[in-house]
């Protein structure tokens, strides 16, 4: 082993000046992300006015959210929220599976026109689909219920899953299929007995994502959903700052408890979640 | 004939498996997307609305009265008779390329600097992450508190460094301002993170070979960087192109329904044809299918341009 003396500047090693840069702008930029967030917190424990004055560190309460949870129907638009976004994405996730493998394993007439599908309709801007979905909803009766907005969200989650479990099933060996089929299992019982147990991190990621989606879903819910006891939250939120009155105070307190619960899965599942968006466009 | 009945049996022998495992989606797809799309097209060549479509109001069931009219929705649009089209246009296309851009830009930059070894930098990338964690309508409403004139955070800021409030949402530059850098807030960390995942993927040994080369940092950036990110740069910048495009939200929210803004994008002007006033079915139908045609004609051109990049660079 030869010691050197003078040691050049290899590489992953930098000058103290590039440290510093390099940390400064990393600060700035969390400093970004992270402001709106903690002002947020920040008014929703500031009472009812204290929206009014956003420099002042005084008057630290909880009354914004005694009043949301006692007084408002927050937990009715929270529990409507879970109902629909937890019933499109169940359905989405078992509807898709399927044909998420069937488009990754097998190829068959109709596999490349199904996977253009599955591409076309996430571009589907939802300005196409809502009147003819209005119309429709409305001759079965079935605005202003789950039902109906379940059966909406599942024409945005079904093709989102089969496209995202595609990835997932893509990235699975296909040897582990050729033995299965080897000891004598169908298709679909490999399918059903040696691949769905293998992917369900990312049956699990594709479920949590389409579950945030229609968590957040503004434009459906606004129209769909008339009556104040089947609001989502994206809707409830809307009528605390409507065009007469403008409650802050309690809109940034009910903002803090609908990201908690999302943003706590959020980082759990977040690493997964880029693999699988890009994965099913790389290989198409 | 026979021939044809033949080879359709024994394809049919050959895929039912398959055709079997994709029939619910199929289902599925046809009856929530592929009908609503027929209806939509339909409406977009006649003159619905709320007035004339069939209704029942109690016991009373009105029958539809309204007509065909043939490509009468479309010339009107696209002739510029009807006066939005052009200048929403303008703004969609706009608003869309300078968020993706900033999106893309900045998400670059900030995965470029977390791929160093640099310390603390797992809780760098949860804070910087922390964006994506929030759902978009709270951020929406979060901003357009702290963009608030009277009572907002920012002008808050500028009084107390001696400068006049601005009013963020306001005049339609700085609503349209405004409304890109909330979406720029909320898009960069996903392809932060897209792309931290692509330059990860980058073999060492390529960036080891072109510095013993003598490659300066620039050189290196541009010529291995660049080319290996460019499988997840083509996937993400489509997604982001067809989410910008049509991120409803953000401007619905932000701008709120008022009265006339210049600063709707198509999507939000759609919605509001269907939705406010005398509902406008067959205008919103129509702005639908142009909207969808141009993000399919997009799409295709991109694709196109990828594959054939790829093709001259192999």
């Amino acid at each position: 082993m030869s010691s050197t003396t003078v040691r050049p500047r290899g590489r992953g090693q930098r000058s103290r000046a590039a440290s510093v840069a390099l940390h400064t702008a990393l600060i700035c930029a969390s400093a970004i992300s992270l402001f709106p967030v903690l002002f947020i917190v920040f008014v929703s424990l500031r009472g009812r006015d204290g929206w009014q004055e956003p420099t002042r560190f005084v008057g630290f309460d909880f009354s914004n959210y005694t009043h949301i949870l006692g007084e408002t129907k927050f937990l009715t638009w929270f529990g409507n929220s879970v109902i629909v976004a937890l019933g499109a994405t169940v359905l989405g996730v078992l509807i898709a599976a399927t044909a998420g493998y069937a488009v990754s394993r097998m190829r068959f007439p109709g596999h490349r026109p199904l996977m253009w599908t599955f591409l076309v309709v996430q571009m589907f801007p939802m300005a196409v689909l809502i009147v003819p979905l209005y119309n429709i909803l409305g001759q079965l009766e079935l605005l202003d219920s789950y039902a109906g907005l379940v059966l909406t969200y599942c024409s945005v989650s079904v093709p989102f899953c089969a496209w995202m479990l595609k990835g997932y099933f893509d990235s699975i060996p296909a040897e582990i299929d050729e033995a299965g089929r080897v000891d004598g299992l169908s298709p679909f019982g490999t399918f059903w007995r040696l691949i769905v147990p293998l992917a369900r991190p990312g049956l699990a990621v594709t479920g949590f994502y389409s579950f945030i989606t229609a968590w957040g879903e503004v434009a459906f819910a606004s129209q769909f959903m008339s009556s104040e006891d089947h609001y989502t939250l994206a809707v409830g939120l809307q009528t605390f700052v409507g065009q007469q009155k403008a409650e802050w105070g309690l809109m940034t307190a009910a903002a803090v408890l609908i990201t908690v619960p999302a943003g706590l899965v959020f980082f759990l599942a977040q690493r997964h979640l880029v693999a699988g968006l890009t994965a099913g466009g790389t290989k198409g | 004939m026979s021939t044809v009945v033949t080879r359709v049996r024994r394809s049919f022998g050959t895929h039912w498996y398959a055709w079997a495992m994709v029939l619910p989606v199929v289902i599925v797809l046809a009856v929530l997307v592929g009908y609503p799309l027929g209806r939509g097209i339909y409406l977009s060549f006649t003159d619905a609305n709320e007035a004339n479509v069939g209704r029942t109001i109690g016991v009373n069931h009105i029958e539809a009265t309204y007509q065909f009219v043939g490509l009468d929705n479309y010339w009107k649009v696209l002739s510029g008779q009807e006066g939005h089209f052009y200048s929403r246009l303008t703004w969609t296309v706009l608003w869309t390329a300078s968020c993706v851009v900033l999106h893309y830009t900045i998400g670059l930059g900030l995965a470029l600097l977390l791929n160093r070894q640099v310390r603390f930098r797992a809780l760098y990338r949860v804070l910087l992450i922390l964006p994506w964690a929030v759902p978009a309508f709270v951020a929406t409403f979060s901003w357009r508190l702290m963009f608030n004139e009277k009572y907002g955070v920012l002008n808050a800021f500028l009084s107390g460094l001696g400068l006049d409030p601005v009013d963020w949402l306001g005049d339609s530059t700085l609503q349209k301002a405004s409304a890109v850098a909330v979406n720029v807030w909320l898009g960069v960390p996903f392809m932060m993170v897209a792309i931290l995942g692509g330059l990860q993927s980058i073999p060492g040994e390529l960036h080891e070979a072109a510095e013993m080369d003598g490659a300066s940092p620039w050189q290196r950036f541009r010529h291995v960087t660049l080319p290996g990110l460019r499988p997840v740069s083509g996937t993400v910048i489509l997604l982001g192109t067809i989410w910008t495009f049509n991120m409803f939200q953000v401007i619905y929210l932000l701008i709120g329904q008022g009265a006339s803004s210049e600063s709707e994008i198509l999507v939000t002007y759609s919605y509001r044809l269907a939705f406010q006033g005398v509902r406008d079915y067959a205008g919103s139908a129509t702005y639908g299918i142009l909207i969808l045609s141009l993000l399919l004609v997009f799409a295709v051109f991109y694709r196109r341009m990828l594959t054939r990049q790829e093709a001259t660079t192999r």
